[in-house]
């Protein structure tokens, strides 16, 4: 790869020019002012020799990181160095779910604390995220997954987090689309996380970009980590497109290119990189206020703002880093969304596009050390790691400050395997292909 | 879509086929150690290029395969028996 210039260079040295407070008072003068006072929502920052903390990867995880190192940990020697532009990784690609409805108890505190992180998360960043706690209903359609999915709510409640029953009366009020007697797999009920949603996943990147740059983190683009410099057993530098990078402690958070990374550290993880497709409907009125999953298959939808349904299913199901889906899971997601919501059947697809994703061998993230002395892995989010941006961040910066890991991050080490601790959040064993 | 030329069945569609993973591990001796089982179990290199892997014709001739492909490109460079040890291209995939 070469180096991609920087359009407009700018200093780090100099002082940075901050984008100001936004409101809605500074919209309206800034329409009636032409839209000309607005400056760059983050710094194009110029990579220094040394830093305290270098964080690879410009996605949710390593933005969030860099800002809690900032505005929590005082830390603000931070770069974050992105291969591309911000916000075109996974971060800019997911279905844009949030819920905290989870199985294992630690992982259920895990996912609530992000949730809750969500809940004051525009306020903090001074950016419309567009959180919207619209609430996710999980479907059922067998007595078994009843049974399963009530243990599942009961343990939630057990720890504060809202959880309802509804029945099929109740799922059919709720969501009129939801063909109940449909004839494959009837549904029997659901279960709904009122406090679930969907959030706008380019603004939680912009947006943590334009906090972190304002805390004094250089976030340096078009920027690519290509090897990682040792010292014995301590990790001491970043060779990139742009020039050697030293640092005291780096943090990978590269999502489904952390098996790459680790490689050049001298690491092989317990992951495989597995390609995850996302499709957007043509714009139609409201039809959907909720993100309905469905239990009898791998599908899920929501509608966005702008008017488009928003759905996927299963990953293609071999390693791949192609950016990219094949058609049989299309077919497969489109015959779900059509059994489950017949009339979906004259909706036109307007895009499709898949994102590359670390699907870890027990299904659940790694937030931790690594053998090597100075290395931070947050990695292995398969899935379902757009929701667990602001936890993921600021348990990645605590352990990164504080050099012990968070409370609420402390079972998603990377020990956990090797010490057969693994955190089968879905009973599906080894097999990443099948999380 | 993949299309897999399996040895006894011809050229298929992926969807008759499960995919099985990385076929480069090997089960380590029965005295090697909680670390080299661990590494078996858990431990994958996951490249960015060719990959040793199985595939099992489970709609087909339910014979379980030994594939090279590409993961970044997804050409199919072999498809063996088991038993095959077939070596890992040098250059890259088209
Ligand atoms: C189709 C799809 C739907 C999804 N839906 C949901 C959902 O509804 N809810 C949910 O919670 N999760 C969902 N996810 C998962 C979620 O998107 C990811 O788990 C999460 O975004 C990963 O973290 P990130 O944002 O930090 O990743 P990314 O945004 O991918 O950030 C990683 C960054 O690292 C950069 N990078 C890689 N290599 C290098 C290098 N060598 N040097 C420098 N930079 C490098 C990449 O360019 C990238 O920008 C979905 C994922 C996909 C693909
Ligand atoms: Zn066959």
């Amino acid at each position: 790869m070469t180096a991609v210039p920087n359009p407009k260079p700018m200093p780090a040295s100099t002082e940075r020019e901050s984008s100001g407070r936004y409101s809605g008072w500074r919209l309206l003068l800034e329409g009636l002012a032409g839209q000309r006072g607005w400056s760059r929502a983050w710094a194009k920052a110029l990579p220094r020799p040394r830093y305290r903390v270098v964080i690879v990867g410009g996605g949710g995880h390593g933005l969030a990181t860099a800002y809690y190192l900032a505005s929590e940990y005082g830390i603000s020697d931070v770069a974050v160095l992105e291969k591309g532009p911000i916000g075109l990784g996974n971060v800019g690609r997911n279905t844009t779910i949030i819920r905290s409805n989870y199985f294992l108890p630690d992982n259920i505190r895990f996912y609530e604390y992000s949730l809750k992180l969500w809940e004051g998360l525009e306020r903090r960043l001074n950016f419309n995220a567009m959180v919207s706690q619209r609430g996710t209903l999980n479907l059922f359609h067998t007595e078994a997954q009843r049974d399963l999915f009530t243990r599942r709510a009961n343990l939630m409640r057990l720890l504060g987090v809202d959880a309802v029953a509804l029945s099929r009366e109740a799922v059919q009020a709720l969501v009129p689309l939801v063909d109940l007697d449909n004839g494959r797999y009837p549904v029997l009920g659901g279960f709904l996380q009122p406090r679930g949603g969907t959030v706008r996943h380019d603004a939680v990147a912009w947006g943590y970009a334009r906090a972190a740059s304002d805390a004094g983190v250089d976030i340096i683009e078009h920027c690519e980590v290509t090897g990682m410099r040792r010292d014995g057993r301590r990790v001491t530098g970043v060779d990139t497109t742009r020039g050697l990078i030293e640092a005291d402690t780096i943090c990978l958070a590269v999502a489904g290119h952390s098996s790459q990374l680790a490689a050049m550290a001298g690491l092989t993880l317990p992951i495989e990189s597995h390609v995850l497709q996302a499709f957007v409907s043509e714009a139609i009125k409201p039809v959907l206020d909720v993100v309905v999953t469905y239990g009898a298959g791998h599908f899920y939808i929501s509608q966005s703002d702008k008017g488009g349904l928003v759905f996927g299913g299963a990953i293609d199901g071999y390693n791949t880093y192609g950016q990219r889906g094949t058609l049989p899971v299309a077919e497969e997601v489109a015959m779900e969304a059509v059994t489950l919501m017949p009339a979906l059947a004259r909706v036109k697809v307007l895009r499709q596009w898949g994102g590359v994703m670390d699907m870890s061998m027990d299904g659940s993230p790694i937030i931790s050390k690594t053998p090597v002395d100075g290395l931070i892995l947050n990695g292995g989010w398969c899935y379902g790691g757009f929701k667990a941006i602001p936890a993921g961040g600021m348990t990645t910066a605590h352990l990164i400050a504080c050099n012990a890991p968070h409370p609420l991050a402390a079972h998603l080490d990377l020990g956990r395997f090797a010490a057969g601790r693994t955190l089968d959040e879905r009973g599906a064993g080894p097999f990443p292909y099948a999380h | 879509m993949l299309r897999i030329r399996c040895p006894w069945c011809g050229e298929r569609d992926e969807t008759e086929f499960r995919y099985r993973g990385d076929a480069s591990q090997s089960r380590p001796a029965a005295d090697a150690g909680l670390a080299a089982f661990s590494a078996y179990v858990y431990e994958r290199k996951n490249p960015r290029g060719w990959h040793l892997e199985w595939w099992l014709h489970v709609g087909g001739c339910r014979r379980l395969l030994k594939l090279v492909r590409h993961t970044l490109t997804h050409e199919i460079r072999v498809v063996g028996t088991a038993q095959d040890q077939p070596s890992l291209p040098q250059e890259p995939g088209r």
